[in-house]
């Protein structure tokens, strides 16, 4: 394989990690200044930073490999929707409290595998970035584990609430593990592992905390959407880019 | 308070380094021990970094009350022999004084 394609590759990997967290990172931080408490809107602020975090170092990355003057900021800022690589879980609009800890709590499982994988990376640069996120990505996932576990096990309501988010959000989640063409190369070239377990750890996590919660734990055989991977993305998207690229687009050199 | 429709409240000690002693910080809302550990470690150890949090309920605190002030305390100013410093500290001995 050429060292072109392999950049390629390695570059359309790096942007869809990026993708996955600039745009749950966006979501997350949404919910700053109206999370149930004050503690809850400092913890998911903090997360949603690690998250930004993780996306700038990928982006880097990508520009680096690109290597035609973008920077990590026009890749954010100025890319289109149909550009945009992440997974549809990702964008998915959340405006009760237990949809959001839903959507975190199946994208920390997913982060947490995926950063664990990626330790054993031979890209030093992509190794450095997971080496880094595990960490992180271990505390997002006791963060919403835990608070699974409350809402699922804990009042009428709120069991009702968070079965129904665990019900809407299902069809997202096959997504998150599916692996593509740039996974296939990167892993014969020997750059990244094999990929592949990471469905059955992730729904084998799942279930289990699942269960512990008191909830139902869907088949992982239903019918799931897809499409974000390859620049399909849903409604949400849209709306996420107009208000997170609005500034630099009207303002192209603004400096703060 | 009975007008705190909030979760329960909990105090947060810091340890920065091992050996020092945890610190008193603040308080945070929690409706359960494990959950004030991560509350506390989200609004308090953004910045430093611990090496450990200690979380214990507020009302298992007991604290003196400001109008026993007077009696607790006010004579420890007429003993100043009971302070480290009235003593010559030998070479070589290293005390932290408070």
């Amino acid at each position: 394989m050429s060292i072109d394609a392999t950049k390629k590759a390695l570059f359309n990997f790096a942007i869809k990690h990026a993708d996955d967290r600039l745009i749950l990172g966006h979501r997350l931080a949404e919910w700053c200044s109206t999370a149930p408490i004050l503690e809850e809107d400092i913890a998911m602020s903090n997360i949603a930073l690690d998250l930004l975090g993780q996306s700038v170092l990928f982006l880097k990355y990508a520009a680096e490999l690109e290597n035609s003057n973008r920077t990590e900021d026009d890749l954010a800022y100025l890319r289109t929707e149909k550009e945009f690589r992440n997974a549809l879980l990702c964008e998915q609009n959340t405006d009760d409290f237990a949809y959001a800890i839903a959507r975190q709590f199946f994208f920390d499982v997913y982060d947490y595998f995926l950063m664990e994988a990626l330790s054993k990376s031979t890209d030093e640069q992509i190794r450095g970035i997971a080496e880094k996120s595990v960490k992180e990505a271990k505390y997002h996932l006791r963060h919403s584990s835990e608070w699974m576990l409350r809402l699922g096990d804990g009042t009428e309501e709120s069991h009702k609430r968070i079965a129904e988010a665990v019900e809407f959000l299902w069809m997202y989640t096959g997504e998150l593990c599916e692996t593509d063409a740039d996974d296939e190369l990167l892993k014969s070239e020997g750059i990244i592992p094999d990929l592949s377990g990471l469905k059955a750890k992730w729904y084998e996590s799942v279930s289990q905390l699942l269960a512990k919660a008191t909830l139902e734990v869907p088949s992982i055989d239903l019918f799931m959407q897809s499409g974000g991977r390859k620049g399909y993305h849903t409604e949400n998207l849209g709306h996420i880019l107009s208000d997170m690229q609005y500034l630099r687009r009207l303002y192209p050199d603004a400096k703060w | 308070m009975s007008n705190d429709t909030q979760w329960k409240l909990w105090e947060v000690f810091i340890q920065l380094k091992t050996g020092k002693p945890h610190e008193h910080v603040g308080n945070v809302h929690a409706p359960d021990a494990e959950l004030a550990i991560q509350n506390a470690r989200d609004v308090y150890a953004r910045r430093d970094k611990p090496v450990s949090i200690w979380v214990t309920p507020s009302e298992l605190i007991t604290a003196t009350a400001p109008q026993d002030n007077e009696a607790f305390f006010d004579s420890i100013d007429d003993k100043v022999y009971r302070h480290p410093q009235f003593y010559k500290i030998p070479k070589g001995v290293n005390v932290d004084v408070h």
